[in-house]
């Protein structure tokens, strides 16, 4: 079997649950390989299936943007020949995934909400124009390189061997041109994160900047919390929480939109969502074209009852 | 002075109904009004911010159809002093390897200290062709910056990452891509409007870039579509006005639906 190069995630060691879907992903394909860049819990990447894991520990990859993270990917992928290399579809994980393909001459597909492997051809599902329509695809040329969004799969707990091979790769010096001054990590908000939870309560301009009641329904369910543009541009969250276009792009079991219209770059980023419930006050908010269910009203009432009633029934 | 070329990209209305030719699958170009791709607007701002606070010239560069050089005229309208326009029919359907080939190849025709994109066009929403036009020229790539500054040739950018908030910097020749969180972009002033219509536009074909016809369309594209299929409609869903028992009714359905 071909190995399958893996772009691992892993910020501040901690190997992302995106990653681990690649890991199950690869294994439709191949034998998985994982990458690494700087630290991580190499254990965990073996117990979901790495059979490999090429570590890069050089500090070059932190100190510098993308450049030399595709150079040493591309250069792996010119060695061994693999079957398909997957990457986070993260701002930087496509970067460097279309910088490896670019560089390796394949194609490149980004974006995939699903990946599939039939007779050893990869089709990619990809959801697009904001989610109005589905796209499938495949790579034509070269080795598949494919960018794959959180939620494409269900991570498995599969044990592989894990052989450790550190890689120490000259980054040529043309790579090292985009300093990274700081970095400052995002603080965990206790809830699950927006792009992985099974249901999100956003808020939006609708909420006047208080997001305490979106909150509150949020907890009681278990829920990550999201916001609007409109919430965002106004300072009331910060970017890391705007579901949409510019935004992420969420599709859990249940999205619950607080005083949001439901403008079309926001439907982009939660359209595909399973179940979809809206709170808004004016009836005629596109928002409720989307609904499974939908309170015309205040939020400022439904949702604290709501949440009261959740508790009540939890007892 | 500094030279700033933006690349910016024509695209259909993301209000309007877009779809796909049902032949080959490529985004239906013909049948759906186009515009200036919202996201690159914000590029053409910070463009014009940057030689505002100085010295310098604009250009924006766009590759596409015929009607594309609306989008031209849009970012000339804008402010932008002269507009570049590559069209040839051997270009359509292209993959981002092809666009990025393109626009790469116009680059290196013009005078320039900059490259400024959008983060990423509203149709395809890649968001990789910044990345791949730097790697084509050898350039520092400083992407999806939410916080813009530049002195003398040093750019300094926040980007909002997916794991951190990280300060980037990087000077000379360089790429630049913003997103929409760097500020709102202008209107055309009816000043503007006017002006425009006396700034040059050139016309380029991949003759003129030196490019082979079968390096760039759809036939040559490093990936194949093989269907385009409309999301079912959802279907109508329940709609109550709260009269006092909202949330309860909310909780019902949820309830129902087997979440609480
Ligand atoms: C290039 C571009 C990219 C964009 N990207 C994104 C994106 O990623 N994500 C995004 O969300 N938007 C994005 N937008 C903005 C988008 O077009 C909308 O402006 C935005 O989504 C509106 O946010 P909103 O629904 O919170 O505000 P509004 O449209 O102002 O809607 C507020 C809603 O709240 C309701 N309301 C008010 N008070 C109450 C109350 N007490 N109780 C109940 N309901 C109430 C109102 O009836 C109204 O429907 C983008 C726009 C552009 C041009
Ligand atoms: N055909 C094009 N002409 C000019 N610029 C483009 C074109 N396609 C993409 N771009 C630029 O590249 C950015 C990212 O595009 P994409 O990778 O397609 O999401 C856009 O915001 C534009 O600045």
């Amino acid at each position: 079997m071909t190995e399958v190069l893996v772009l691992i995630d892993a910020p501040a060691g901690k190997v992302t649950k995106p990653s681990l879907e690649l890991l199950t992903i690869a294994r439709r394909i191949g034998e998985p390989s994982a990458v690494v860049f700087g630290q991580a819990d190499t254990s965990v990447l073996a117990e979901y299936g790495a059979e490999k894991i090429y570590t890069y520990a050089d500090s070059v990859y932190e100190e510098y943007l993308v450049a030399p993270k595709a150079e040493a990917l591309a250069a792996l992928a010119a060695e061994k020949s693999p079957a398909a290399v997957l990457a986070p579809a993260t701002t930087e994980g496509k970067e460097i995934a279309a910088r490896v393909a670019l560089k390796t001459n394949s194609g490149l597909i980004t974006d995939a909400v699903d990946v599939t492997v039939d007779g050893g051809q990869i089709t990619t599902t990809q959801s697009v124009f904001a989610g109005n329509f589905t796209v499938e695809a495949q790579v034509t040329q070269g080795t598949p390189v494919i960018a794959v969004k959180p939620n494409a799969a269900t991570p498995e707990q599969v044990a592989g061997a894990g052989a450790v091979e550190a890689v120490s790769f000259d980054v040529p010096e043309s790579a090292k041109a985009v300093k990274i001054v700081s970095s400052e990590p995002r603080v965990s908000t206790g809830r699950p994160e927006l792009t992985e939870a099974a249901i999100v309560v956003s808020g939006g301009r609708g909420t006047n900047g208080d997001f305490s009641e979106v909150e509150a329904l949020a907890d009681v369910l278990g829920a990550a919390v999201g916001a609007s543009r409109a919430a965002v541009d106004s300072g009331w969250k910060p970017h890391s929480f705007q579901v949409g276009q510019t935004g992420k792009v969420v599709s859990p079991q249940l999205y619950i939109a607080a005083g949001i219209s439901g403008a079309i770059q926001h439907r982009a980023g939660m359209q595909t969502s399973k179940t979809i419930v809206a709170v808004n006050k004016d009836e005629e908010a596109p928002i409720f074209e989307l609904v499974d269910f939908g309170v015309v009203g205040d939020l400022k009432t439904v949702l604290p009852q709501a949440t009261e009633e959740i508790t009540k029934r939890k007892g | 002075m500094t030279k700033i070329v933006v690349a910016v990209k024509y695209v259909p209305d993301a209000t309007a109904d877009r779809t796909f030719d049902e032949a080959d699958h490529t985004v239906d170009r013909e049948n759906v009004d186009g515009l200036l791709s919202e996201l690159d607007e914000y590029a053409v701002e910070q463009a014009l911010q940057v030689v505002e606070a100085g010295e310098g010239e604009v250009t924006v560069l766009t590759v596409g159809p015929a009607d594309a050089a609306d989008a031209v005229r849009k970012a000339l309208q804008m402010g932008a002093d002269a507009g570049v326009h590559v069209e040839d029919d051997s270009i359509a359907g292209s993959d981002a390897f092809a666009t990025s080939l393109v626009l790469a190849k116009a680059i290196e025709k013009l005078e320039y200290d900059m490259v400024f994109f959008g983060m990423a066009s509203t149709d395809a929403g890649m968001g990789v062709v910044p990345t791949l036009v730097a790697e084509r020229l050898g350039l520092p790539a400083v992407t999806y910056a939410s916080e813009l500054t530049v002195e003398g040739d040093t750019v300094k950018i926040r980007r909002d990452g997916d794991a951190a908030t990280q300060e980037i910097e990087a000077s000379g020749k360089l790429v630049v891509s913003v997103t929409d969180q760097t500020g709102e972009a202008r209107y055309p002033s009816f000043k503007g409007i006017m002006a425009a219509k006396k700034k040059p536009v050139e016309q380029w074909s991949l003759a003129d870039l030196g490019i082979d016809a079968g390096e760039v369309g759809l036939d040559n594209a490093w990936t194949k579509v093989l269907s385009t299929t409309p999301r079912p409609p959802r279907t109508a869903g329940e709609i109550v006005t709260d009269e006092g028992d909202g949330g309860i009714k909310l909780v019902e359905f949820l309830a129902s639906k087997k979440f609480v």
